[in-house]
């Protein structure tokens, strides 16, 4: 690795506010939006923050002029998920937020990021994570690969960075294999939990975070129409929402030398054998 | 009533069982397709007649390029059919594909399906199934991708011949994704995780040895499965991870071993018919969502719920 002849990279990583997977989670019955207070940074786009940092540290760190910009979309405690990330070593961050973006459904929310993606401009990948843990449909990376015309990487298990060909190589399941697959830059690059570990900010990274800004920045601001985004700008729409109702305990026996013989009788009565 | 068109990678005469509920559920729509992106045998074909399915669209590929020519296949198949309802896997790869054309063509997707209406009404499992949602599309073809064990698998009874169409692509080979290398996974005997009846699950309790789990699997044709832990301990492959970022499963029995029921676990099981769980622990959250919970010690509980099996079976 050349560390002096790396061109600087550009790098978005992005990352999504999304309620808590640790408490309830409620759909309200009445908007059929989900509920987003006690939000987070999504767990799983800790792994995207991580692999763009890490990218990065690996040739040559940030003062051979590498960027890693933290974007969000999202209501106005999003700015929180991007400033986790800043602690956790993304260079910059921006919060695209507007109230015309309520009720984008993916192909909506894809079209928002890309614009994203644009108005940085000269990006040379894209990092997320493998799945939002609110939606949860792992379609959005592949979307933005479509849009931007840019090689699709996603749901990579390990990542590996060729500075000198400027390609990616990552491994992915498919089928019944486990493939290795590589692309040149610009790419969307979408990361496992299985692909790294993700570093937990001291208080020196927490301090250094303060210094570093992060932009506001309303759909004007990125050239892009109310209409073409949002309940609107959505391609699906949401008729109905019922929560299931919670599983109950069923009963607990302590084992006392019998309980195998317990587990079977509990099949055959109810039929599983 | 839209029509439909089924996508499958690969399609041979003895389908997946989610194969075979994507053709069943598209085979109550109008003139059901199916476009494969490899070589369909005369064998497989015959399997698509009897669901009912009219017009087969293949084409396969030697170029060693990463889902391009899959995405040409569906989109020629698409522009041929002009299909209102394009059925897809739920698996990641699938759902890609879903996700690019409805971009490509601005139509819309949605994701975990089980189960479609003749209008394109789509309920689908959200919070890692916690509610149950119902969605339509607004705009353009509906791209849906179905969870497995959603719809009873059921072949059409009319016997209508199939036409089969070879689709003339462009070559994919400047495409911008390589496969520099492919490894194959270790085959198992055992049923599919997301497919079995009954799936027996081993965490961190099982302490390295996954041989009481695997042997009451066997007592019970199960499907064998892990959590987190035990997966990234490496006492078995990561392909048996069940949970948020593993395999989803909806079986009629899940049995929990060694395993405290963390929310990311939870969220691949808590829609199984009926859950036992054996844990040392009485304090473990999965005893919140289990219809049977045994206190007890793992090595000793299923080896002898095993044996049990086996005497009473002989
Ligand atoms: C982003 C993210 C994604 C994740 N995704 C997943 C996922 O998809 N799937 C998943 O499973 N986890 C996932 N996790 C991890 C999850 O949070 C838990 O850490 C994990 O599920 C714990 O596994 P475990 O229950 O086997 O281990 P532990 O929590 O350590 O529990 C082991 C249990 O075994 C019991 N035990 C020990 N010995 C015995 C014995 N001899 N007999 C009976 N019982 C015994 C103990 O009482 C204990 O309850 C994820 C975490 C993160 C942060
Ligand atoms: N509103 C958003 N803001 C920022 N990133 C997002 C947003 N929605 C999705 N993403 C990214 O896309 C990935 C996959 O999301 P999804 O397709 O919704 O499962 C996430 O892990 C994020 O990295």
């Amino acid at each position: 690795m050349s560390e002096e002849s790396t061109t600087p990279l550009k790098i978005v990583v992005l990352v999504k506010h999304v309620p808590d997977v640790q408490f309830d989670r409620h759909i309200d019955s009445g908007t059929l939006r989900l509920d987003r207070a006690e939000s987070v940074l999504s767990e799983l786009d800790e792994y995207a923050v991580e692999a763009a940092v890490s990218i990065v540290e690996a040739n040559g760190g940030f003062a051979a002029g590498h960027e890693v910009i933290a974007a969000t979309m999202g209501g106005k405690g999003a700015g929180n998920s991007v400033k986790k990330a800043l602690q956790m070593g993304a260079s910059s961050g921006l919060h695209l937020s507007d109230e015309a973006l309520a009720g984008s459904d993916t192909v909506a929310t894809s079209k928002a990021l890309a614009a994203l993606v644009d108005y940085v401009g000269n990006v040379d990948l894209v990092v997320t994570g493998m799945s939002s843990t609110d939606a949860e449909t792992s379609v959005v990376p592949a979307q933005l690969a479509e849009r931007l015309g840019f090689a699709q990487l996603t749901h990579a298990l390990a990542v590996e960075f060729d500075a000198a060909q400027r390609e990616l190589a990552i491994k992915r399941d498919h089928l019944d294999r486990t493939l290795t697959l590589t692309a040149s830059l610009p790419a969307v690059l979408s990361v496992t939990d299985q692909a790294n570990e993700p570093r937990y900010p001291n208080f020196k990274a927490i301090m250094a975070a303060k210094k570093k800004t992060v932009t506001e920045l309303d759909l004007a601001a990125i050239g892009l129409d109310a209409a073409a985004v949002g309940a609107i700008g959505s391609n699906t729409e949401v008729i109905g929402a019922e929560a299931r109702p919670a599983r109950e305990a069923g009963t607990v026996i302590n084992d006392s030398g019998q309980a195998g013989i317990a587990l079977v009788d509990f099949l055959a009565e109810q039929k599983l054998i | 009533m839209p029509s439909a068109l089924v996508f499958f990678s690969e399609f041979s005469e003895a389908p997946s069982k989610a194969q075979r509920e994507l053709l069943t559920l598209a085979s109550g729509f109008e003139n059901p397709a199916v476009a494969v992106a490899s070589e369909v045998s005369a064998a497989a074909q015959e399997v698509l007649a009897s669901y009912g399915v009219v017009k087969l669209y293949t084409a396969s590929s030697q170029a060693q390029v990463f889902g391009q020519h899959e995405l040409s296949v569906l989109d020629a198949a698409l522009q041929a059919t002009g299909a209102g309802l394009v059925l897809l896997a739920n698996d990641n790869f699938s759902r890609e594909l879903g996700a690019r054309l409805a971009v490509r063509h601005n139509g819309a997707i949605i994701t975990d399906v089980i189960g479609i209406t003749g209008d394109l009404v789509a309920t689908k499992d959200e919070l890692a199934g916690s509610y149950s949602v119902q969605a339509k599309p607004t705009n353009g073809t509906l791209f849906a991708t179905l969870k497995p064990n959603s719809i009873e698998d059921a072949p059409a009874a009319a016997n209508i011949p199939l036409a089969v169409e070879e689709l003339a692509l462009e070559d994919s080979s400047d495409a911008k994704v390589r496969i520099a290398a492919a490894e194959a996974k270790a085959a198992s005997d055992r049923p599919a995780l997301t497919e079995a009846r009954v799936v027996v699950a081993g965490g961190r309790g099982v302490n390295g040895d996954f041989g009481p789990v695997e042997d009451l699997a066997d007592a019970l044709g199960a499907a064998v499965g892990a959590s987190r832990a035990a997966t990234d301990a490496g006492w078995i492959s990561h392909d048996a991870q069940i949970g948020q970022t593993g395999v989803t499963v909806a079986p009629q029995l899940y049995i929990s071993a060694g395993i405290s029921g963390a929310i990311q676990q939870k969220a691949g099981m808590q829609t199984s018919k009926f859950i036992i769980a054996i844990n040392k622990d009485v304090d473990a959250p999965v005893f919140e969502i289990a219809d049977l919970g045994i206190v007890g010690d793992l090595a000793k509980v299923l080896p002898q719920a095993a044996e049990e099996i086996r005497r009473r079976k002989a």
